[in-house]
């Protein structure tokens, strides 16, 4: 090996970065547009669907709360990892991966019981979301009544 | 014509989104939870300046679905209850419009915990 | 290698007995199908969590190794042994099936090279058995250091799968026949380069390898030449390419003798990205692969290096770079 070349702990990280196997980008982005594409069109088939006997706004929040159950419910048949596991932030972002967030944890911790797993760890992935959410739709709520929105 | 048009919107919206997700994982290793925050944020502080909403409108479940768009529900929900309400209205408007998305991942969590076990990844 | 400290010992009476392993059903599946004395079907091992499982596996395979050698339980005078958990608990809870002393040992999964240096110093001073073991257990590591395993994520690349198994090995100060001997030993020191991908385990600990590799040579005035085989712990496939190219940097190339027991766990079929990780590997590699290789006289002299990343979820969230370790044992035919 070089002089110049010499691995220290200085430029270690740099050298290991070089040396480290690249993800396949743009098979994770190509299959992360079509499966995060595809739930919202599912989303919105059942938008449609609610249309029938709901207002639009309802329809709206029932599709999502369908898809939660939906993707709960793989999650529980072991099906949602094995999506997510190619789909990356496809199968993440929408509101079907903040259900797998919410339920995984649950049904991994059921063996410490019903309070202090099941109900205490149900959040472990997903509580950020709700913590997060709710601060800053108090914040900006607040700043609208301030400033007259 | 109009329904394909909004199907073909709704894919490319909400693909767009995870695409992006996808894009901030690859180049910065962000963990699932981050991410979800990030997006959640991103949302909210988008409908904080009324945008989001007009993205809903032009996407429908591309724009909603995505966790952006529980954001997006949530500063909708707070803003249109406090200008009703007033502070009591803030408080209360954002939980009680996700309320529906939140109770019932909560339910089918624990429904889930109740019928299922946890399997060992093949893969 | 800046200062220097006296880390080489030598053992003259540490016999390997015997080995026992317990091995997990995608390890079976893998390359060294086969080669395990108790192969799982399915990792509960008939309990209702995986915790208890992994603990099921402890007291099997420590029970296993005393009844190949020959021994009773009343022949042991101390079980050593660590795995990946909290407060070690797998190791700890089987230890009460046993009435020998018990000592349990952490240093992730360089624990079981540790366990034979502990094990190897102590029948110098007076014990007459001892069983060392160490094991992990995938679906167990998985929730405590990642994700509840149905969270559905995109692996990185440089990701290892945490083995599921258990080896155990039972040392004794003396042998009527010919037996593999654990002659020497390099103590580890923690070494951390800075990386702080707890996905790239491979990359944190291969610079503490190449030092405890490269000071036992130094000390004991060998070459790699001199050993039939080099086996590290769970440094992965990319791990390997980094120590190859930091023991060359030293002026020892060991390419030729280098394998690693995570890395060559599984083929390539099993989707483990960089092979297996955990206290498994070196445990179940050691136990059943090389032992029998040694009594076939295949090899004769053979260099076992424990690799171990010794941070926790909470260091990690807190933004601390992943310390590691590397222990060594020279095991002579």
């Amino acid at each position: 090996m070089e002089a110049s070349k010499e691995i220290t702990r200085e430029n270690y990280k740099a050298y290991v970065f070089e040396k480290m196997p690249k993800s396949s980008h743009w098979k994770n982005m190509i299959w992360a547009f079509v499966i995060g594409g595809t739930i919202c069109v599912i989303g919105q088939a059942f938008i449609y669907l609610y249309s029938l006997w709901f207002n639009a706004q309802d329809a709206s929040v029932l599709a999502s709360a369908t898809l939660v159950f939906i993707a709960a419910m793989m999650t529980g048949f072991g099906v949602y990892d094995v999506i997510g596991r190619f789909a990356g932030a496809g199968s993440t972002i929408p509101i079907t991966g903040f259900s797998n967030a919410v339920v995984s944890p649950a049904l991994e911790f059921r063996a410490e019981g019903y309070v202090y797993g099941v109900g205490a760890k149900m959040f472990l992935v997903a509580g950020p979301v709700i913590v997060n959410g709710v601060t800053i739709s108090v914040i900006v709520a607040l700043l609208t009544l301030l400033f007259g929105g | 014509m109009d329904v394909f048009l909004m199907f073909v919107k709704a894919f490319a919206v909400g693909g767009g989104i995870c695409l992006i997700g996808q894009i901030i994982i690859n180049y910065t290793h962000l963990t699932n939870g981050k991410i979800l925050v990030l997006f959640l944020i991103a949302g909210a502080v988008l409908e904080g300046f009324g945008l989001y909403g007009k993205l809903v409108e032009f996407a429908g479940a591309g724009a909603s679905v995505p966790i952006s768009g529980f954001g997006y529900a949530l500063v909708r929900g707070a803003v249109t209850a406090a200008k009703q309400d007033g502070v009591y209205g803030a408080l209360t408007g954002g939980l009680a419009a996700c309320a529906t998305g939140v109770s019932i991942a909560i339910v089918s969590g624990y429904l889930v915990a109740v019928l299922f076990r946890p399997r060992t990844k093949k893969k | 290698m800046d200062y220097y400290k006296k880390r080489t010992l030598n053992f003259a009476n540490s016999y390997v007995m015997e080995g026992y392993t317990v091995a997990g059903p995608k390890e079976n599946d893998g390359r060294y199908k086969g080669f395990f004395d108790f192969a799982l079907e399915d990792d509960m091992f008939a309990q209702n969590t995986f915790e208890r499982a992994e603990r099921k596996m402890f007291e099997h395979a420590i029970e296993g190794a005393i009844a190949k050698a020959n021994l009773n339980d009343g022949d042991i005078d101390a079980v050593i042994a660590g795995d990946l958990l909290n407060q070690i608990v797998s190791a700890s809870f089987a230890a009460k099936k046993n009435h020998a002393g018990f000592l349990g040992i952490y240093n992730a999964c360089a624990t079981f090279v540790e366990s034979l240096i502990v094990g190897s110093a102590m029948l110098n001073n007076g014990l007459d058995n001892v069983v060392c073991a160490a094991g992990s257990h995938f679906s167990t590591a998985e929730r405590q250091y990642r994700y509840p395993l149905e969270l559905g994520v995109l692996r990185s690349p440089v990701t290892q799968w945490t083995a599921t198994g258990v080896g155990a090995t039972v040392l004794s100060c003396r042998s009527e026949s010919k037996v593999p001997r654990i002659t020497r030993a390099t103590l580890g020191r923690v070494i951390d380069y800075g990386i702080m991908d707890t996905n790239n385990m491979g990359a944190a600990m291969a610079p503490s390898a190449c030092d405890t590799i490269v000071t036992f040579f130094k000390d004991t005035q060998t070459v790699p030449s001199d050993y039939d085989v080099i086996y590290t712990g769970d440094l992965g496939k990319l791990g390997s390419d980094i120590l190859m190219d930091l023991t060359e940097q030293e002026g020892y190339d060991i390419s030729e003798q280098l394998h690693d027991c995570g890395a060559s766990l599984y083929w390539d079929e099993q989707q483990t990205y960089q092979g297996g990780s955990g206290a498994a590997c070196s445990a179940l590699i050691f136990n059943s692969v090389l032992l029998g290789r040694m009594r076939k006289g295949q090899y004769k002299k053979i260099l076992l290096a424990g690799t171990g990343a010794l941070m926790s979820p909470t260091t990690s969230f807190q933004g601390d770079t992943i310390p590691a370790i590397t222990h060594l044992v020279e095991v002579t035919a």
